[in-house]
């Protein structure tokens, strides 16, 4: 059925080329001083990121609240436009196309190759509306199938969703269902229009810990099923451990460090990460962690100072850190990137 | 509450779509619709202030069904005509009720009863008219103001302010003057200048907090125009503070009609307020309860149905806002 | 072992709603020594945070309480009168509310609104006494004591949440119970409160009762554990006892739904199904809808709630054993 809904999703992409590839991405927000004054001073929330992912991988933003990894989610599905910088995302055709700027039809065509999953799953269901409504409406606004043909392919995605039999569900309000039931819907609904890149901002971290996991696999196979990378956003870097095949660690709108997962946990080489990993409280009172004390607390990056951003907080800055702009995210050995002047090449 | 479910069995995989028997999505709507109007009414009955009121629409209600009713079968035509019936066997008018005029008659030989019965529907058709003219532009104007903000946001709430700083029944009265209102222009000015005054603004504020929910950025993501996210995101979500408000309007509506009426600035021939202008004009409003049949029916009727929609309009309050409920 | 200080025994409150009784507390029994930490975990809405607002009788008017005692010492704090108990609250047993940092007053300075409080229960005191005494407390949470004549707006999260802790500790109580202290807050603020917390407490040496949906946050700062599960406390055990031999099936599966940065990537397995209405809670044992090892027993009886040696308590009809894990 639905030959107008269905296609061949692994056939599309292109698996040697890059499905998103970033460069140079920046976004500054103008702090308002004032009714009738201009602004003059910008909190830089994502400052000159640059990073890819490829087809069928995942990568996962971790980061303190305030790092920009929502805003640079949001960048990715366009919900803010940058300031500065290109997105490049594979196209139908294998193409590559610089979105960060696309407008009206564009953008809605853009709009059918990457969805979006928010963080909460009361708030980002309309009550008001069903579940079919909620899940068929990236195929309504854009006139993709028939009604008839909307409910089959809604009922089959609700099903794979975990959400059986989809007959009792589809036409239940939002407050009907658990959040953890919520969650599924807000997951059919980014599949619906077959995209080819998810972000997800925290999809988890708002669900109780026995219906996590459920959720949480259930994004790894509907990825592979039908040919999903995910940009996963994340408090959690135990969560992002399951959920992504590279992590990148934000800091005050800069990427410090970026690598394989596993590689990032079990090797961190940013005095940040250092911290972060520290401070993960684990789930076994028999496993002991380090200390690690970082000063002070997160700022805003309202027109931050040019050097560093972590300089305030780092242990281990020195005069060079201070006198230098931010270090540049290099390759320190084996795809492990770091923005630190202190880190020698991988073995040195 | 559960929606009818099909006896087949949806296709496994995402490949196998079809099998599934869809239902009428129509029929599902008004199921889902009637749901929501039943658990809304279970809320709102357990409200006796909002009983009261209803009741009292109600009766109104009958009296103005009964009207016609009462002049096809027992009222003869020429005597009982409300605007140009007279009763030549009653020899000085305003004559004390009687079981020929249950209510009397007023200074020109008219029966009251009929008068009170024949305005009831066109005081309905005005508050109602009034109050969805309201509810058009507050939501509109509310929801479009707060969603692109800006200038566009900037201009309509200073017309707004402008519109709630002219004191709108002064303002009605120099508009009579001018133009010789009937009902149907009475019944769009107000609900133009009480939808385009505070309703707009609090729809606004309404239609702020809902702007920012994540449910609007999924429906971008999804890909919908500025137009499908208005209106069957944020005005859909407006609609009961809006509903709240049109029950408030039906009351401003009714009072100002009744005031205008009273100064004799209304093009029309019957209404409550016409009753009581009369009354007053022929001279007999200062003289208590003398000749209470004149004052007294038109203003407990003007006095009655302000407050049952008002009434109405508090009870609703609690189905639309669930924090003022009691458990 | 040390003397007790808290004693719950078979503890049990409804809430009254539209739709019927929520038993949202069943029968819950748990003893804490005196400097002992225990930890409560337990998904939302198993009735943890529940325990706490009955333990300070800090009900809203629709709970009844239904039955059991809490012994302090030789009083029964659900038997002592509204006057006597407002004595108690701050004074013996203290609490940290979750999202506390968001309830100090912005109008107010930190400092003035810890006096505030001090002043309310420990009487009237002279000013420099009292800016003393708020120095004091600000000192022992790790807050610089010349902040205290800055409003809240002027603290970052982490400091808004040491200034609650400050305020909590102002009357010296021998029961902290802290309700999600660290849930809005980043991993690495965090870990400074709770850090912070342990410090003090093993300072002043009082006891404190945690409350988490978080287990891994439990396990750092208890040394005893408590799960809950549907209003009932199911398994009660030493943290390092609890980890290495769980009895109930639910604490299996929380910890096996748990993942962790540190180890080997275990596979993380999903549990079945959602936590009941506890209007109408499953017969039995409330798990036993969702429990790989049910059988008919769970579903007629309740089990009791029994020590397995080694003070681990635990209440179901098929414990796992050494081989399960």
């Amino acid at each position: 059925m639905a030959e107008a809904i269905q296609q061949d999703v692994k056939a599309r992409v292109h698996r040697d080329k890059p499905l998103v590839e970033v460069s140079g991405l920046k976004k500054y927000f103008p702090v308002s001083s004032g009714i009738f004054s201009r602004a003059s001073s910008f909190v830089h929330a994502v400052d000159d990121l640059n990073f890819t992912i490829m087809p069928g991988q995942s990568l996962g933003l971790v980061g303190e609240s305030g790092c920009g990894k929502t805003t640079t989610g949001k960048l990715l599905v366009r919900l803010h436009e940058p300031t500065a910088g290109s997105i490049l995302m594979q196209t139908e055709d294998g193409d590559m196309e610089d979105i960060a700027h696309h407008k009206g039809t564009a953008l809605r065509q853009f709009r059918r190759r990457t969805q979006m999953i928010f963080q909460d799953p009361y708030e980002s269901l309309n009550p008001r509306r069903t579940i079919f409504d909620t899940v068929a409406e990236p195929l309504t606004v854009q006139g993709i199938g028939t009604l008839t043909e909307r409910q089959e392919r809604v009922a089959a995605l609700l099903n794979e969703c975990g959400l059986t039999p989809p007959e009792q569900f589809m036409y239940r309000f939002p407050h009907e269902l658990s959040g953890g039931q919520r969650q599924r819907v807000a997951i059919a609904r980014a599949l619906i229009i077959d995209p080819m890149f998810i972000v997800a901002d925290e999809p988890t971290s708002m669900l109780d810990v026995s219906i996590r996991i459920g959720v949480m696999q259930l994004m790894s196979n509907l990825a592979e099923r039908f040919g999903v990378s995910y940009l996963y956003i994340t408090h959690d870097l135990a969560v992002a451990r399951y959920m992504t095949d590279q992590i990148g660690v934000m800091y005050l709108g800069k990427m410090v460090e970026r690598a394989d997962t596993e590689e990032l946990l079990s090797n961190p080489l940013h005095p940040y990460t250092q911290a972060l990993l520290a401070a993960t409280p684990v789930p076994d009172p028999r496993l002991s962690r380090d200390f690690i004390n970082i000063k002070g607390g997160i700022s805003k990056p309202v027109d931050p100072p040019p050097r560093c951003r972590f300089y305030a907080r780092c242990p281990i800055a020195d005069e060079f850190c201070r006198d230098n702009p931010h270090p540049p995210l290099e390759d320190k050995g084996g795809g492990h990137y770091v923005a630190c002047y202190k880190v020698g090449v991988a073995g040195a | 509450m559960s929606v009818e479910q099909t006896d087949q069995n949806v296709g496994v995989g995402a490949e196998t779509y079809g099998g599934v028997r869809t239902e009428q999505l129509w029929r599902v709507r008004l199921k889902l619709l009637w749901n929501s109007l039943r658990s809304s009414w279970a809320i709102f009955s357990e409200n006796p202030i909002g009983m009261i009121g209803l009741v009292i629409i109600f009766i109104f209600g009958l009296m103005a069904l009964s009207h016609p009713i009462l002049m096809a079968t027992v009222w003869d035509a020429a005597t009982y005509d409300p605007i140009v019936g007279f009763d030549y066997t009653i020899d000085s008018h305003p004559s004390a009720p009687s079981a020929a005029h249950l209510l009397g008659t007023d200074p020109i030989g008219r029966d009251v009863l009929s008068q009170l019965l024949y305005s009831t529907s066109s005081e309905f058709g005005l508050g109602i008219v009034a109050a969805l003219v309201t509810v058009t532009i507050g939501t509109s104007i509310g929801a479009v103001a707060a969603f692109y903000g800006g200038v566009i946001d900037s201009v309509l709430m200073r017309l707004a302010d402008l519109v709630i700083m002219i004191p709108s029944l002064p303002l009605l009265i120099v508009l009579g003057a001018f133009f010789e209102l009937n009902l149907l222009m009475l019944a769009f000015v107000i609900g133009i200048l009480s939808g385009f005054g505070g309703v707009t603004v609090i729809i606004k504020s309404q239609a702020l907090t809902i702007k920012v929910k994540p449910f609007i950025e999924a429906a971008r993501v999804a890909g919908g125009s500025d137009f499908h996210i208005i209106f069957t995101h944020i005005v859909p979500n407006l609609l009961p503070l809006a509903f709240l408000y049109m029950m408030f309007t039906v009351t401003t509506a009714i009072f100002s009609e009744a005031v205008l009426s009273f100064f004799g600035l209304m093009n029309i021939r019957m209404s409550w307020g016409i009753m009581i202008n009369l009354a007053q004009s022929e001279g007999y409003l200062l003289r208590g309860f003398e000749f209470w049949w004149l004052l007294f029916p038109a203003s407990i009727a003007i006095t009655l149905l302000c407050a049952a929609f008002y009434l109405v309009g508090r009870a609703l309050d609690e189905v639309v806002n669930p924090r003022l409920r009691k458990r | 072992m040390s003397k007790l200080l808290l004693q719950v025994e078979n503890l049990t409150m409804h809430y009254g709603t539209r739709g019927g009784d929520v038993r949202a507390v069943d029968n819950v029994s748990f003893t804490l020594a005196e400097g002992d930490s225990l930890g409560l975990v337990g998904e939302s809405g198993c009735g943890k945070t529940s325990i706490a607002k009955t333990l300070l009788r800090l009900l809203p008017d629709n709970a009844k309480i239904i039955g059991g005692h809490v012994w302090m010492g030789d009083t029964d704090l659900l038997a002592l009168p509204e006057n006597e108990m407002r004595k108690f609250r701050w004074s013996r047993i203290s609490m940290i509310f979750q999202a506390a940092m968001n309830s100090l007053n912005p109008v107010y300075t930190v400092g003035e609104q810890i006096i505030e409080a001090l002043e309310l229960h420990m009487g009237v005191m002279d000013n420099t006494q009292a800016r003393a005494r708020v120095a004091e407390l600000f000192d022992l949470v790790g807050l610089d004591p010349t902040f205290m004549d800055r409003y809240p707006h002027e603290f970052s999260g982490g400091m808004r949440q040491r200034a609650v802790i400050a305020m909590t500790l102002s009357c010296n109580p021998d029961l902290i119970i802290a309700d999600e202290p660290t849930t809005a807050l980043d991993v690495i603020v965090q870990d400074r409160v709770l850090r912070k917390l342990e410090e003090v407490q093993a300072k002043l040496g009082m006891s404190m009762i945690y409350i988490s949906h978080d287990i891994a946050v439990i396990a750092e700062v208890s040394n005893r554990i408590g799960v809950m599960y549907a209003g009932q406390l199911v398994e009660l055990a030493d943290s390092v006892e609890i980890f290495e031999r769980p009895l109930h099936p639910y604490t299996f599966a929380l910890m096996k739904s748990f993942p962790s940065i540190k180890g080997q990537r275990q596979i993380l397995q999903p549990l079945e199904g959602e936590p009941p209405n506890l209007i109408t809670p499953p017969s039995g044992c409330r798990f036993h809808p969702r429990c790989p090892r049910a059988t008919q027993i769970c579903v007629d009886e309740v089990p009791e709630f029994k020590d397995y040696g080694n003070s681990h308590f635990a209440a179901c009809f098929h414990p796992l054993e050494e081989g399960d894990y």
